[in-house]
């Protein structure tokens, strides 16, 4: 811990006086003072050139960075359908008893602040929370409380995990309690792989010959967006720019997408494989990983891996012993936003300010970061271009459907006996996916996580793929004892809080509906309700920015659509109107002034 | 050569490389409601008024570059509908009272209420709990009439450059401050341009108000738009 002035100046001196550098800048401030105060801000203003309130407002973007100091122990605990399924309530009630204070709140001594956070990418080993970044997996009211023993007998967190995870979680490195639990290992991502065995094939070609190799493989981008991969690197690579970059979307932030983690911990060398290889397509020689800050677990791994790579030559100056080919990768951490998943509000953040995405056109391949030309690929697209270099584009081709080609990543969470990891070829019916994961009584299925779609048992027949299931990997199983509105209740919430405010149906729209689905929970909504919210959510689709917007009514729209029965049995019957006045609401704020209870009878 | 002929809602038009389809428009007298744009700022797709379909999508008419051949679909009754919803969302979103606003008549979401005959909002009303600001020196900020547009944050800046207002926050919780020490020096005149650049009430001159009394006032003579397209 050291002092405002002195940390900045220390933080800043490392990074340079370069504005693209502020989110990080911002952060290490905060790793090293607890905060990002009014002092330490001003001082970042100062050093940046820039307005105290432009510091101010990315540090109240991101979910992870403070003005106020959250607590030597900073409890982030997941609230997230899953983990509500998964028993997250009685633990939120054990760690607040057992520290003292509320969920938003630091104890009274300042030590241990509980905060919620959304999906924080452990699906199928909830409930889970991150104690200073570490990730702690599994809990039980039990093992809440002994972990609040632990903080208040002030011990390092890192030595708060007494069992480690399977896999790479297990390196003296990462040394996780998190687990892979791959139960299904395909042919693409997870089969073994050589190293080098992409990236020299590649730069055996010639970068036409790359693209070329790609679009014969109709790979298309895996985050759930679905653009032709090889399309996408011969815009970029046509675009006229001084440089070229390539940007790795490391930030699956979907509820119940875990699929990258597990790539990033089993996989790195491939992924970065992948990088290299777009880089030398698109003509970049730098490479940018953004990572998800949930994941920060990884990131010494992930350096460590990079400067193995380097040393057997196959990232750096000649890279994979290819004369002219410069190519190298850093990492950028997030900070806490859904939204920057999205690729050109990661640009931004990458770029050090607000996670907001841009508007198009120009779209990135043309004008990306720093106002490059750029190629931002998921990490599984990423993945496969490396091994589609190793074994062609024609036997990526032969895998999937006719519009779907190769293999998907999928992420099973939820009511099934066997959650985890599962790598299938494109076409396989959700019927034999649940019949795999063992979730076969599972009345709903929320294919896509919640920008996807809910479905019922009469698309359980239906194949995952773009043209009839399509989804980036978040697959949650949903059991016949499950209260559904309350799940889609939780996945509007999470579109409210992490909508980036930019545009007018995204910030105001999926408020009045969270709010309207309320008043139909409460039971106090006629028919009228439901065609409304089926209009709204038209408006909100069809009038927002970015792929949030015009995917955050989903959750609503869908269920609505093929669970309408739930809606219906909630709805007051024979009646046109009921009043949303409520008069104990109306009058509680005076109630409490004067000391009264706010019942009003007769309203 | 750089002549773009292109059609909004069956009329053929014209465009110089370059140009939006709403400034486009403009100069062919058609009128594409926006709330967000302003004369001289970059555009930022904000709002979403100017909503349009292009070719049978939606686009930003703001940001979007008029294309040779393009067929854009404007004053069609499903792009109405859903305008007057987002003007709707933002009275709900905020708290709006008309009658005491010192914007009243001058302002272009009341006015943009009025062209779209909003009597009572299809939404519930929010009343959301916001922040009126007096801590300036020149200026006050009440964001319970901001209507998040950032024309002050992309148009009033400094000599050097840095921004004297921005965004906090995200989600339904953002809300414009100014920096107080920026704000502390700036003159007079870029005052009233932060004033007069907001859309509606929510950044106002300290000292004078009503100087115009309300029924005297640019939209009290004449809807918004009526200067475009003469309706």
């Amino acid at each position: 811990m050291s002092n405002a002035g002195d940390s900045v100046a220390k933080v800043v001196k490392k990074h340079g006086k370069n504005a693209s550098m502020m989110l990080d800048i911002i952060r290490e401030v905060q790793d090293d003072i607890g905060c990002v105060s009014d002092e330490a801000a001003a001082g970042i203003a100062n050093s940046l050139g820039v307005s105290k309130v432009d510091v101010d407002g990315v540090i109240s973007f991101y979910h992870f960075l403070s003005k106020k100091p959250l607590g030597k122990y900073t409890v982030y605990l997941n609230n997230s359908a899953v983990a509500i399924m998964k028993g997250r309530d009685a633990v939120a009630k054990a760690f607040e008893q057992a520290v003292g204070c509320s969920f938003g709140e630091t104890s009274f001594d300042g030590q241990i602040g509980l905060y919620d956070t959304s999906d924080i990418g452990m699906n199928d080993q909830e409930p889970a929370a991150l104690i200073n970044g570490v990730v702690f997996t599994s809990l039980t009211p039990e093992k809440a409380k002994d972990l609040v023993f632990q903080m208040k007998a002030g011990k390092d967190v890192k030595a708060m995990v007494r069992e480690v995870g399977d896999g790479m979680n297990k390196s003296d490195i990462i040394h996780a309690m998190v687990k892979n639990n791959i139960q299904k290992e395909g042919p693409v991502i997870f089969a073994p792989f050589e190293s080098g065995s992409g990236i020299r094939k590649a730069v055996a070609m010639t970068p036409e010959q790359v693209i070329e190799e790609i679009k014969k493989s109709n790979l298309r981008g895996r985050g759930g967006a679905g653009f032709p991969t090889g399309m996408k690197w011969e815009f970029t690579r046509n675009a006229k720019g001084k440089h070229a970059y390539v940007l790795c979307n490391a930030d699956e932030g979907e509820p119940g997408t875990f699929k990258d983690r597990v790539i990033l911990t089993e996989r790195p060398e491939m992924l970065f494989e992948g990088m290299a290889v777009a880089g030398y397509a698109i003509g970049a020689s730098e490479g940018v990983l953004y990572l998800r800050a949930e994941y920060r677990y990884l990131l010494d791994y992930l350096n460590d891996i990079l400067t193995a790579m380097r040393k057997n030559g196959l990232l750096g100056k000649s890279a994979a012993g290819k004369k002219g080919f410069d190519f190298d990768i850093s990492i950028k951490l997030g900070a806490g936003a859904y939204i920057c998943g999205e690729e050109s509000a990661l640009i931004e953040s990458a770029e050090g300010k607000r996670g907001e995405p841009r508007n198009r056109p120009p779209f990135p391949a043309q004008y990306g970061y720093k106002g490059q030309p750029t190629a931002v690929n998921n990490v599984e697209s990423l993945c496969a271009a490396a091994r589609i270099m190793e074994k062609g584009g024609e036997w990526f081709a032969k895998m999937g459907t006719f519009q779907s080609h190769g293999v998907k990543v999928l992420s099973i969470s939820g009511d099934c006996t066997r959650p985890g990891i599962y790598e299938v070829e494109f076409g396989m019916t959700l019927e034999k996916l649940l019949e795999e994961c063992g979730g076969s009584g599972a009345v709903a299925v929320q294919v896509g996580g919640p920008s996807g779609k809910c479905v019922g048992k009469k698309d359980f027949g239906k194949k995952l793929s773009f043209e009839e299931l399509p989804t980036g990997g978040s697959m949650i199983v949903i059991g016949p004892d499950r209260d559904l509105l309350g799940i889609v209740h939780n996945f509007m919430d999470f579109f409210v809080e992490e909508s980036c405010g930019w545009c007018t149906p995204c910030r105001a729209g999926n408020v009045i509906l969270k709010q309207r689905l309320e008043k139909v929970m409460a039971g106090k909504g006629t028919e009228s309700d439901l065609a409304d919210m089926a209009s709204w959510c038209g408006i909100v689709k069809a009038m927002s920015r970015c792929g949030l917007g015009q995917t955050s009514p989903n959750p609503i729209a869908t269920t609505l659509e093929n669970f309408r029965e739930v809606y219906e049995a909630k709805l007051q019957k024979g009646v046109d109107f009921v009043s949303e006045f409520d008069m104990s609401t109306a009058v509680r704020d005076y109630c409490v002034t004067a000391g009264r209870k706010a019942e009003v009878k007769g309203h | 050569m750089s002549t773009i002929t292109f059609e909004i809602d069956g009329k053929q038009c014209k465009a110089r490389a370059g140009q939006t389809i709403v400034e486009a428009a403009r100069e062919n007298g058609i009128y594409i409601p926006v709330l967000c744009w302003y004369e001289g700022l970059k555009p930022a797709g904000i709002c979403r008024m100017c909503t349009v379909k292009v070719n049978g999508r939606n686009m930003a008419a703001c940001t979007t570059p008029a294309a040779e051949g393009m067929i854009v679909d404007n004053a069609i009754p499903e792009l109405e509908d859903m305008r007057k919803a987002l003007v709707e969302m933002l009275f709900v979103e905020g708290n709006h009272m008309c009658p005491t606003c010192e914007k009243s008549g001058n302002c272009e979401l009341q006015a943009l209420g009025y062209r779209y005959g909003l009597l009572a909002p299809r939404f519930p009303y929010l009343f959301p709990v916001r922040k009126m600001d007096a801590v300036y020196t020149k200026i006050m900020i009440d964001t319970n009439r901001c209507v998040q547009c950032r024309r002050c944050v992309r148009g009033i800046t400094t000599k050097d450059g840095k921004h004297i207002f921005a965004m906090m926050s995200r989600s339904g919780k953002t809300t414009i401050v100014a920096d107080p020490a920026l704000e502390a020096k700036i003159s007079d005149d870029l005052a009233k341009k932060a004033m007069d650049q907001c859309p509606v009430g929510a950044i106002l001159k300290k000292e004078i108000g009503f100087a115009v009394p309300i029924g005297r006032r640019k939209y009290d003579k004449a809807p918004i738009g009526s200067d475009i397209a003469g309706k």
